[in-house]
């Protein structure tokens, strides 16, 4: 019996689930105007699912027939699961119907590669253009390109998506080849490449007797990597980061622990990565790209390549580092500032932007910044010296969280 | 004390209004009282007969107004008033003193009726029903603050070409037929089915959560259980938790799949080599080859290795030193900014780059990452030596008559030793059945600082190319 849209969106959201990109933010803003939808600058979380993750697009497979067997991947060929084909209309009409509902910001639409890479991104693209030309749809896209497609497609795709993506997959290349046998290192890299090249050809400012190249993705594109399915360290994963980051003007990163399925591969490891080690690995990103960390500081923070899990990195640097502290608030630079553990860029900004009126006493403090637990040990102002606090040996009990039994109650 | 009663739906042009005329009778902030309701106007009823007063605050104040007149707090006028009256005193910098615990308050306020316009942006959940033919999409919400007018202006900009209603408990907004309008509270709408909502979002809702990632905190932190109550999706959410466990063992304990039928044909399908064309040249196996280098770990982070480029049989060949960040994307050689040097010295040579073959001493690009962006790293002897490999197979395919090696590092590839290129630029040298001529690489001209020192070494490399061309003309 034919599968009813329904059981068609069960099957295909489930196997969408794990892409941990569901953002929609950083496009150009637009409004509907003679048509429907519009973007905003920050994207918007239309609900939040029990796992803490933001719904904001609508998250789905086109198809998860797929003729590759990437061991780490739900829709692998040789996966027990249900199937199930979209046509363009399904998605095209779905996305639409939640879309006027308020439940969504757009559509995130990827794809088991059913026939060949050009096929499948064929039918993406089909998909994109329908909802932009025919229902004049403005709301965010964000389009899976398929390592090894044709350059046309992957151009085609950048005129009606707000942001592309192509998952990089694992840390090491030679992971890539034993866990995806199937994909190529080089064809996802030449496809992150290709997306670059346009993005930047489009962004040129338009010279006098020449047309200005059409918009090409301009929310950027990013990419993914999954975490605990190979044997790379937190060194390993952090080096090919900030390697993919210098090369493909990314947005982001993406870190996604790898998760038990029901549909698990002999040659995997029986156990799921800890969702710590995921939020680890976002903090030591953020530290690089926008809290002035270098590679190799962050480095010296995971002995042995793993990061602790026990301590956020950015306080592990600092309680290696004890002689770069206290840091006088009223007096220190940004760049000090934001070393501060438990200081955030938007707190760092508050207190330089409050500076001049006032010297920042601990209350003021308080104020700008929420909590002054974390800070205290690392901070002066006229009201607080904290040297006792900095040289004690146990300060890194004081500060870290004593574990805790996750809570499932409501 | 005097109070001053404000419409119930008091918006920031109201509040502005009866400020200036407290302002303009001197009234301190301890002498008045701001109140809501619909009461007749302070003034008539106290007869105080004033001209609004004329005052120029920050601009940061305007915004500040027209959200903390929003929030829910008794407090809000009296504390917006406090603030005026200050300002007007001459406390500059008042706003954005940290020490100050009205601007605090003020700022508090004013984030909290932010947060809440977002929440109603993201939680009104529109259901679609007939009315008098025409289709109308309805939702019921119930923000903490008076958001309804700062939220509206989302929905106008977003659902335009729809008809819309957004009722409240303290008033509704309604787009219709291109006209947004504000009325009165409405009763709750007895809540009607609506397909797309109690089937479809309710399945994509329950399916896309991923069992093994339970955070119930981090869910309710971000979406608060007051507006669960108008969120259809919500009513899954306890049966969510509570199966989660359950289903994370189930999938801990599944034995591995037995593979899909159609998994072996499809394996045997795309295990098949593709049928190699028949390679007319030598070059298309080097090109084909060298995609599956791994004779230096320069593969891992570059994109993709670059050959040369040229006629298969070009009379002359240049060799410089490796591809840079603009190569690595396109796959092709001298395509960056070195590229376009060389390219208008090699025309002003009189050479013509289609009838040269051109090549590198490494074929990967090896870099540093430095945020957004590659900074060149020169490949050290070891790599040079490894690369070896493919650049004598090009030589040996193409068999030119001369070879120009563009600086030290393709003269390291080319001949295995290191040379001072300044002091043995512009000769012709024999080379292993060939000739040879050095001179220094196209990036070089790029580096130096001082203009006029480039522009005499520009003229000296187009030299050493002019020194190269007959060779071009013998092809």
């Amino acid at each position: 019996m034919p599968l009813n849209l329904l059981q068609k969106l069960e099957i295909l959201a489930d196997a969408a689930k794990y892409d941990a990109s569901c953002v929609s933010s950083g496009g150009e803003k637009r409004r509907a105007g003679e048509g429907i939808g519009s973007v905003t600058e920050q994207g918007i979380c239309h609900a939040f699912t029990p796992d803490g993750r933001c719904v904001s697009l609508l998250k789905i497979l086109l198809t998860n027939f797929c003729m590759y067997d990437c061991v780490y991947c739900v829709s692998r060929r040789s996966s027990n699961v249900p199937r199930a084909r979209f046509s363009v209309d399904e998605v095209v009409k779905l996305t639409l119907d939640l879309y006027r509902r308020n439940c969504i910001e757009g559509l995130f639409l990827s794809s088991g590669i059913a026939r060949s890479a050009d096929e499948t991104m064929a039918d993406l693209v089909r998909v994109a253009k329908t909802l932009r030309e025919e229902h004049a749809f403005r709301g965010y896209i964000h389009l899976k390109t398929i390592p090894g497609a044709s350059p046309e497609l992957l151009n085609e795709a950048g005129l009606y998506a707000d942001r592309l993506s192509m998952n990089v997959e694992l840390p090491a290349e030679a992971a890539l080849e034993q866990l995806a046998p199937e994909k190529s290192a080089t064809e996802i890299k030449r496809g992150l490449a290709r997306t670059r090249a346009q993005i930047e050809a489009s962004a040129e400012p338009s010279r006098a007797g020449r047309a200005r190249p059409p918009r090409f993705a301009p929310a950027g594109q990013s990419t993914q990597m999954v975490v605990g399915a190979d044997s790379s360290c937190d060194r390993d994963i952090l080096r090919a980061s900030a390697d993919l980051y210098a090369s493909y003007a990314l947005q982001r990163v993406y870190y996604s622990a790898f998760s038990p399925t029901g549909h698990p591969s002999p040659s995997l490891p029986d156990k799921a990565t800890p969702l710590l080690r995921e939020h680890r690995l976002y903090q030591c990103d953020w530290l690089l790209r926008f809290y002035g960390f270098s590679l190799p500081e962050v480095e010296e923070a995971m002995p042995g390549g793993m990061l602790d899990l026990s301590v956020d990195p950015k306080l592990a640097w600092a309680l290696t580092h004890r002689e770069a502290f206290p840091v006088d608030v009223n007096r220190a630079s940004r760049e000090m500032l934001l070393r501060v553990p438990g200081l955030g860029t938007r707190a760092v900004d508050r207190i330089i932007a409050a500076r001049p009126h006032a010297p920042l006493r601990l209350p003021e403090l308080a104020r700008l910044t929420g909590s002054l637990k974390r800070i205290r040990p690392f901070i002066v102002t006229p009201d607080w010296r904290p040297t006792a606090l900095l040289d004690g040996q146990r300060l890194k009990q004081r500060l870290v969280p004593k574990p805790q039994q996750l809570s499932l109650g409501l | 004390m005097l109070s001053v009663p404000l419409p119930e739906d008091c918006s920031a042009e109201d509040f502005r209004e009866a400020a200036r005329r407290c302002l303009a009778a001197n009234l301190s902030p301890q002498q008045v009282m701001f109140a809501c309701g619909d009461r007749p106007s302070l003034f008539e009823e106290t007869g105080l007969e004033v001209e609004p007063a004329r005052l120029n605050v920050p601009r940061s104040f305007v915004t500040l107004v027209s959200k903390v007149v929003c929030h829910s707090a008794e407090d809000r006028f009296a504390l917006l008033y406090r603030l005026l009256w200050r300002l007007r005193g001459g406390e500059r910098g008042l706003l954005e003193s940290p020490a100050d615990p009205d601007a605090m308050r003020a700022a508090l306020y004013a984030k909290a009726v932010d947060k809440d316009v977002y929440r109603m942006h993201a939680y009104v959940r529109f259901a679609e029903r007939e009315v008098d033919g025409k289709k109308l999409f309805v939702a019921w919400h119930e923000p903490q603050h008076r958001v309804l007018r700062l939220a509206a202006p989302f929905f106008v900009d977003r659902f335009s070409n729809m008809d819309w209603l957004i009722a409240t408990p303290v008033g509704t907004a309604a787009w219709r037929e291109g006209v947004l309008s504000f009325g009165p509270p409405a009763a709750r709408p007895l809540r009607q089915g609506d397909e797309v909502l109690d089937e479809l979002w309710k399945a994509y809702y329950r399916t896309t959560f991923n069992p093994a990632r339970l955070r119930v905190k981090a869910m309710v932190a971000q979406m608060p259980k007051r507006h669960w109550a108008t969120m259809p999706e919500t009513s899954l959410i306890p049966e969510m938790v509570h199966a989660a466990g359950g289903r994370v063992d189930a999938m801990q304990e599944r034995p591995p799949d037995t593979p899909p039928r159609f998994a072996a044909a499809v394996a045997a399908r795309i295990a098949e080599p593709p049928r190699q064309p028949e390679e007319a040249a030598p070059l298309d196996a080097i090109a084909r080859e060298v995609q599956a280098c791994r004779l230096c770990p320069l593969h891992g982070p570059a994109t993709q290795p670059v050959l040369g480029e040229g006629p298969p049989h070009a009379s002359i060949m240049f060799v410089g030193e490796q591809p840079g960040d603009q190569e690595d994307l396109a796959g092709k050689p001298f395509v960056g900014p070195a590229g376009q040097v060389f390219d208008r010295a090699l025309a002003e040579a009189g050479i013509a780059r289609q009838k040269a073959y051109v090549t590198n001493a490494v074929k990967h690009f090896k870099f540093e990452p430095r945020g957004k962006r590659r900074v060149h790293m020169k490949p050290s002897a070891g790599e040079v030596t490894k690369c070896r490999f493919w650049l004598e197979r090009e030589i040996a395919a193409v068999r030119p008559k001369l070879i120009v090696a563009l600086g030290a590092t393709a003269m390291l590839g080319l001949t295995g030793r290191t040379v001072a290129v300044t002091k043995e630029r512009g000769r012709v040298l024999p080379f292993q059945g060939c000739s040879i001529l050095v001179t220094v690489h196209p990036s070089y001209l790029l580096r130096l600082p001082d203009a006029d020192l480039a522009a005499l070494e520009y003229r000296r490399f187009v030299e050493d190319l002019r020194v190269a061309q007959p060779w071009c003309e013998a092809a």
